[in-house]
This record gives structure tokens, sequence and C-alpha cells, in this order.
């Protein structure tokens, strides 16, 4: 995180957050996809699924109140909301295949202008953590994707093209960076939205591929 | 009719027949449904040569509560099918990598849903199902798609148990099994697909009858075997994780 610019991990996570539409189902990877959990969205009914089976969690458990045996899907002691629904694995990952998941906010190392994604193996690493990526990468209604916009060498996480092993192929919708808001757009990315403090000049100078500006282009209220 | 309990005396005593070469599956997502007794007592009994079956091996958490890593370590493993091989986070490493890497155990590398889905069908006589998770990945290469309906799905076999290890909250003489909260997971599937399931139970075994037959998760005919975990330090329960740094 040091020396970045533009928006913090919390900013990127309240902005993918206001997408989220009253009676989504939205399941959030591990991670800054899971502050996604923390942002003020009024009174939109989410119901947050998380891979393990558990349908309709809430914040994590105050100290000295957690249920040792109900985690998130990062392993956190979570509460659950009125109306939650415990199930099977199977039936878990049969909400996301079967299409029920509205949306699925996962982090990346690639993003492509395709909209190719990758999440789970390093370059030259031998196997990898997949988990439930490739589940809700291909069944999520919309995949949201949250990253730091340029590596720690400073090279381009919005890329032409995958050169990591992908995750799955054309399926992401949107991606937010600590510089902006962005659609991959297949034959490059669309600004929607500028991080306060960068410039167009900026964000084009650290992305891989063709960036167009949204007519609409406007700036990300932090917070 | 009365049936004959499946209560065992100990944990070593429900895993003695456990041969070399079998595949073994256990339930567990984070601590809520980790079977600690069972490995903890197949580490003892020593069988050798074995294919494990889990979401992940296990390490990254701290404390570290007995996982199938521990079975890698001390040299009873040949193989891991599993969800993850390295840790989510490239910062957090898994016990299990570095004999992954060497070459010394096996493993294969299955999409979550996928892994659950091989069990289930198992366990419901499906020998194998299209499924459109990994498709286009690498995951894929080689390997039988078909398109249905205008979309590609990647064919996937069903994943057979020789035992499945799996924790619940309540169980009758029987083997009616409750679990509580995300405790349950892997756990009900893995008992279909197994031919012989030993659940270790947190409280104390109830005749038969006393569960509501509406209100049992996984039922008797799937669970062989129980064991009552006893209370701390003798037997293992989930602990609080310490915070992980930022």
């Amino acid at each position: 995180m040091s020396g970045s610019k533009g928006l913090n991990r919390q900013q990127m996570a309240d902005r993918v957050a206001r997408e989220f539409q009253d009676g989504w189902i939205v399941n959030l990877g591990v991670g800054i996809p899971t502050l996604c959990s923390n942002t003020d969205i009024g009174g939109r009914d989410i119901t947050y699924h998380s891979e393990n089976g558990v349908i309709g969690y809430g914040g994590v458990a105050a100290e000295g109140q957690e249920d040792l045996n109900l985690v998130n899907a990062g392993g956190q002691n979570v509460v659950l909301n009125p109306g939650a629904a415990v199930v099977h694995h199977a039936d878990s990952f049969g909400v996301i295949r079967g299409g029920h998941i509205d949306a699925t906010v996962m982090g990346a190392y690639q993003v492509s202008m395709t909209g190719d994604f990758a999440n789970w193996k390093l370059k030259g690493q031998k196997g990898g953590g997949i988990g439930g990526a490739m589940d809700l990468a291909a069944c999520a209604k919309r995949v949201f994707i949250i990253l730091e916009h340029v590596t720690r060498d400073g090279s381009p996480r919005l890329v032409t093209a995958c050169d990591l092993p992908v995750t799955a192929r054309g399926v992401v919708t949107l991606v937010a960076t600590n510089y902006g808001l962005f659609q991959p757009s297949g034959d490059g990315f669309r600004l929607l939205e500028i991080a306060p403090g960068l410039t167009v000049d900026d964000i084009r100078a650290a992305t891989g591929g063709t960036l167009t500006v949204a007519d609409t282009l406007r700036k990300i209220a932090p917070g | 009719m009365t049936q004959k309990s499946k209560l065992r005396s100990s944990f070593a005593d429900a895993v003695a027949d456990i041969a070399d070469g079998s595949t073994i599956g256990f339930g567990g997502f984070a601590m809520p449904g980790t079977p600690f007794n069972l490995i903890q007592a197949l580490k003892e009994q020593g069988a050798k040569r074995l294919t494990l079956v889990a979401n992940t091996t296990g390490g990254a958490q701290q404390p570290r509560m007995p996982d199938i890593g521990m079975l890698v370590e001390n040299g009873q493993v040949a193989k891991v099918i599993c969800a993850f091989t390295a840790a989510t986070r490239p910062t957090d490493v898994l016990p299990f990598t570095k004999y992954y890497e060497s070459g010394e155990v096996d493993a294969e590398l299955v999409p979550q849903g996928t892994l659950a889905e091989r069990l289930r069908a198992a366990g419901a006589g499906i020998p194998a199902f299209y499924t459109p998770t990994a498709v286009g990945t690498e995951l894929a290469e080689g390997r039988e798609t078909r398109i249905i309906d205008g979309r590609e799905y990647l064919l996937e076999y069903a994943l057979k148990l020789d035992y499945a290890f799996i924790r619940a909250r309540t169980a009758d003489a029987v083997g009616n099994l409750r679990f509580h909260r995300s405790q349950r997971n892997f756990g009900p599937v893995m008992a279909t697909a197994a031919r012989i399931t030993i659940a270790e139970i947190d409280d104390p075994v109830v005749p038969a009858g006393t569960i509501d037959p509406d209100d049992v998760h996984t039922p008797g005919i799937y669970v062989h075997r129980l064991v009552q975990v006893p209370p701390e330090p003798e037997g293992l329960w989930p602990t609080k994780r310490q915070e992980r740094r930022k």
C-alpha cells in the first residue's frame, strides 16, 4: 500500500458497494472486498452469501461474543442477520452456479480489456489457491473486481491480455482501483469515474491497453 | 426395533482399521467442522500412502490446530485433492506448499464448488457432470467439454471416498446428525460420498428418537461411527484465531 495514490482500501470498497441494489444477493471475497459490508448504502437490503453456506451474515462479531463455529469466507467470526439460513457446501455452490448471486466482488492480480481476470496463481507457481473464485467468476450475474491500479514495481494491472493464468474469461463487469472506476469494453478500458488527485493522463500512463474516457466522467466522492 | 449404538469409546478405536492407501475426506472450512480429534488420531494410527480430500491443507492461521498438512509432514500422504495448494494471500505460507513444490506429495487442485459437487455426485449415484466452472482456464486444458444451449461446460467426475471424517454438534445413537452454523460445510456431502463415515460430536450423544426426524441434517444411514469429543484439554475444540497481520 505504501506510496499508493488515490483511494484507500475502504474507499475502493465503498465505491463498489454503492453499486449494490436493493434486494441483491452478494458474495464478497477475502481481503478488500470484505470491506464492502462496512459501507453505508442507506436502506438497501443486501443479503450476503458466504461460500461455506452462510446466507445472510452480518458484521464481525464483537469481542467475547464470537461463535467459533460461525465464520465467513475469510474465516472471520461473524454474526447472522435476522432471516439468515445455513446450507451445506454443495447447496452453497448450487446457489452460485445456479445464477442466484447478483454480484460477486473479488480481488485480482490482473484484469484484461476483454473482461478476463487472474487471481489464483502467480507466474511460475506450482498449484495455487482457487477456493470458490472460479465458480463465482463463471456464474455470478456480475463480477466486480477491486485491485490496486499498479503492482509494487509500477506495472499496470489493467492489461491488454492477462499473462497470468486466468480465473475466468470475459466475465468482469466493473473494476475499481485506487485510480478510478473502469469497465472492460473489449477493445480497451472505459474510465467511468476518476479518483481525486489523479488526471486522465496519469491513468492512461499506468494502464495497459487502450483507455477511453466516458462522456459522463465524474470524480469519485470518497466515503 | 432397537438399533445398535454407533458410539465408539475412543478416537483411536474409530480409526484403527484405516488401511494404507485409503482415500479419506475431511469436513471443515476454517475451524468450523474440522475433525481435529480424528486427524490427531489418524496421525497416531500412522496409515500411509493416503489420498486426502479437503478444502485446504491448513496451517495458514494461528494458532495451528490439527490439519491434514500435519499428516503430510508426518509422511503419511501420497496425494491431496483440494481447492488450495497455496494460501489466498501470497504472503501467507501453507506448510503443505513446500512438500508439493518439491514433488514429495502430489496434488489435484479443484475449484471448491466442483469439489463439493464431485462428492455430492459420488454419494448420489451420478458418475460425472458438466459445470461452467473453470472453462477457459488452464484447469480445462486437454479435457472434455461440451456446448449445451450455447454455453461451454467442463466434464467433471464423481469423487468417491473410503472414509469421511466430519464433525457435528449433535448426534443420536444411530448417527443422525445436526450441525451448528457453518460447522456444516462439507460434512453432509462427504458423509454421502464415503463407504464409512466417522463423526466426532460436540454434545453428548442422545438416544435414538430424541432428534425430531424433520430436524436431521445428515441421516444416520450415512454415518457409521461416532465419537464424543471430551472437554478440553483432552478433547480438541475450535479456538479463536489470532488476528492476522495487516
